[in-house]
């Protein structure tokens, strides 16, 4: 088992460490994992704003890049669904590219999905002194039916207590551009999402997309809540916090 | 209905800010349809629900695949009943056409149940300017007609009203003592419209379907003055769009057990009329005559094209009730007939567009509306579809259309990315401070607005951690 791990554009930016605990998980759970080092960005601003042609570039890019893996993992519902869902309808119309779009779509899974599914002997040795709350990102959730997943595994969790709140399968209001062009309305989104976590009372959201957990971290610190942690589920699940 | 549809930002900022709506989009949320759905399809069987939504949408697909063959046999068969079944291609044809109707027939008042048609024609501002009284009589119609606004909600149109400004509403409107318990206002406002019901030569329904085979109009509706309007006065038009023709009773039937569950969470609603043609010599009530406008508006142009699927929509509302941006903004901030994600697709589809620029755009493409779906629409495909036709006519900013361009290029030029966001990385945690929170970004403050931006957690990115993890390793001296 190849396992090619897409570490995604946010978390190289903006939180490396859930990429070297998406690394852990994998390698602890038997895997030898490749990170193709040109990596970059998997199409889906391009895509979601309309510009085929910048999308169409990026998949191309992303398909030669991993087409040598026996799978792709990402720690993102929303990139996988990108590769999964996506990238078919992105080469609609070039028989030879979708062909090759859906082949790696079929080896693409999000991490959690991975390490229930397909990983042989999953591992998780970490502990969690808490109680946490789940946050379902919409990709994840409803392009790859990303659901029990993430939850079996923190239950494996030494010490992690989790409580579901309201509406855990309602949009956060990041939607990519969206947050940037509707500033407004993606916070009152956020705020909404802020109010189900603190009423939960858990101690921690735990999540598995970075955009996600930079909106609901953003508000909540926004709010003047510096106590509720935002951990990806990576993190949480390698004890890398 | 005058469109406002360009102006979705500052409606929706204005919601935003209105405490009264927010307060009632707040109720509805948490104890609203959604909720209701939800019980109606467990207390129906998940996976059952899911296959009727599978058949749900193969009868809309069939009927769409045909339309023009179903419509014929619908006008042959609602001809052969005594029906009158006449075609507008445009909304301004379908109010000439109803004109037409009421000066033949003397009409001065007409009685309107729920058509959401006539809003798309602007039907009630058509009678008025010819003299014609319309009367809504849903009660929420009727509300906001006394109110003089729009409607913000497909089902319940009056959504964005609370009791106590009804209350007010009808205190100056009826000229009667103030009412606040529901019940009574509802018995006040039966009163008034009872006369009107008497008085009325004409009646104006809508349709949720046409049944082909039998020639029938049907309008699924709670309140009892779908009934009145459509057999109490002399003439009975059904408005409704050429679309919602299904080509037997059995695929009506198949489609209302899910309508019905998507729209209120109701096994079945408490009326669902099917109305065939006018009163037959042996009935003992129903119209003397009985009319279809049928309305283009747009419809056929969207037959075989991507965004055909839109057709099979039945108007439950589902979509906007799951839309946690209508959820947010409320309805009226898009401008048009139709909210929510059906009507970002509907209102670019039939208005034009370059007259609806927001529309499209104003969605996180969660998914959500698409699962609640009755009849399976692709709502987030077809938005996406819409931005790409927005962009290949170059109706997007170009600065927006730069930046993607920009992003992408970058993106495959990992060199030049790899440098890019090792600068970034540095200068946005600079920016984070020692708590690590962004709170000002030039050219994001749509973001850092009402939120923070959290910093990058490293000085360096994950590729140049990793790279120099494995240098490390793979040293002879490192390790």
């Amino acid at each position: 088992m190849r396992v090619g791990l897409f570490v995604t554009c946010l978390v190289d930016l903006m939180r490396p460490s859930i990429g070297f605990a998406a690394l852990k998980l994998l390698e602890d759970a038997g895997c030898e994992v490749v990170v193709p080092a040109t990596q970059t960005c998997c199409g889906q601003p391009g895509w979601n704003s309309g510009d085929r042609r910048s999308a169409r570039e990026l998949a191309e890019k992303l398909i030669a890049e991993f087409e040598g893996c026996t799978h792709v993992v990402v720690p993102s519902g929303s990139c996988a669904g990108m590769i999964r869902a996506h990238f078919p309808e992105v080469f609609e119309g070039d028989p030879g590219m979708l062909a090759r779009a859906e082949r790696l779509g079929e080896r693409t899974y999000e991490l959690t999905e991975f390490l229930t599914k397909v990983a042989h002997r999953p591992r998780v040795s970490a502990t969690f002194e808490g109680t946490v709350t789940y946050h379902d990102s919409c990709s994840g959730l409803r392009e790859l039916g990303v659901k029990a997943a993430p939850r079996k595994l923190l239950a494996k969790v030494e010490g992690l207590e989790l409580v579901e709140m309201e509406e855990c399968e309602t949009c956060c209001g990041f939607g990519g551009t969206f947050s940037i062009k509707y500033g407004d309305i993606s916070s009152a989104m956020a705020e909404k999402k802020c109010a189900h976590i603190r009423a939960s009372g858990a101690q921690a959201v735990v999540l598995g997309d970075l955009g996600c957990m930079l909106n609901i971290e953003g508000r909540l610190r926004k709010g003047g809540d510096v106590k509720t942690r935002v951990l990806h589920v990576a993190e949480v699940l390698a004890g890398e916090r | 209905m005058q469109a406002q549809s360009m102006h979705f930002r500052p409606r929706a900022a204005e919601a935003l800010a209105n405490e009264t709506l927010q307060s009632n989009l707040e109720k509805f949320n948490s104890t609203g349809f959604t909720a209701l759905r939800g019980k109606a399809v467990s207390e129906f069987g998940p996976e059952l629900f899911e296959k009727l939504r599978g058949e749900g949408a193969a009868i809309r697909d069939r009927s769409l695949a045909n339309l023009d063959a179903w419509i014929e046999r619908f006008e042959a068969e609602a001809t052969r009943r005594g029906a009158t079944v006449l075609f507008a291609e445009t909304r301004e044809e379908a109010c000439e056409l109803l004109l037409d109707i009421c000066r033949r027939h003397g009409v001065k008042k007409a009685i309107k149940s729920k058509s959401m048609l006539s809003e798309e024609a602007g039907v009630n501002e058509a009678l008025e300017a010819a003299g014609v009284t319309p009367v809504e009589t849903d009660l929420g119609e009727y509300i906001l007609q006394l109110a003089g606004e729009a409607p913000s909600h497909i089902i319940a149109p009056a959504l964005h009203k609370n009791r106590s400004e009804v209350a007010d509403l009808f205190e100056t409107r009826h000229r009667a003592p103030r009412r606040t318990e529901i019940p009574l206002m509802a018995r006040e406002a039966r009163e008034v419209l009872r006369g009107h019901f008497l008085s009325a030569e004409l009646g104006l329904s809508g349709g949720n379907f046409l049944i082909a085979e039998s020639g029938s109009g049907v309008i699924v509706t709670n309140e009892g003055n779908g009934r009145m309007v459509t057999t109490l006065p002399r003439v009975h038009v059904c408005m409704t769009g050429i679309e919602k023709v299904v080509p037997t009773l059995e695929d009506f039937s198949t489609l209302l057990r899910l309508l019905t569950r998507s729209a209120t969470g109701q096994p079945i609603s408490n009326y669902v009329s099917l109305f065939t043609g006018p009163r037959r010599a042996l009935d003992r009530d129903g119209p003397e005559h009985m009319v279809f406008i049928l309305v283009d508006a747009g419809r056929t142009s969207l037959v075989g094209g991507e965004m055909q699927e839109m057709l099979r929509c039945i108007r439950c509302g589902a979509c906007m009730n799951h839309c946690p941006v209508y959820r947010a903004v409320g309805g009226h901030s898009y401008g048009w007939v139709y909210p929510g994600p059906m009507g970002s697709v509907l209102t670019p589809s039939y208005l034009g567009l370059e007259n609806a620029l927001d529309l499209p755009q104003a969605a996180t493409l969660c998914g959500a509306c698409s699962v609640a779906c009755p009849v399976k629409i692709p709502l987030p495909e077809l938005l996406r579809g819409l931005r790409e036709k927005q962009v290949d006519r170059g109706l997007r900013p170009g600065n927006e259309r730069l930046a993607i361009r920009v992003w992408s290029w970058t993106a495959r030029h990992p060199r030049l990315y790899a440098f890019g966001t090792g600068i970034a990385a540095r200068v946005l945690r600079l920016l984070g401070g020692r708590d690590g929170l962004i709170g000002w970004l030039p050219f994001g403050e749509e973001w850092t607005r009402e939120r923070f931006l959290p910093a990058p957690r490293s000085w360096r990115t994950f590729r140049a951690l990793y790279a120099a993890r494995r240098r490390r390793r793979q040293s002879p001296r490192g390790a």
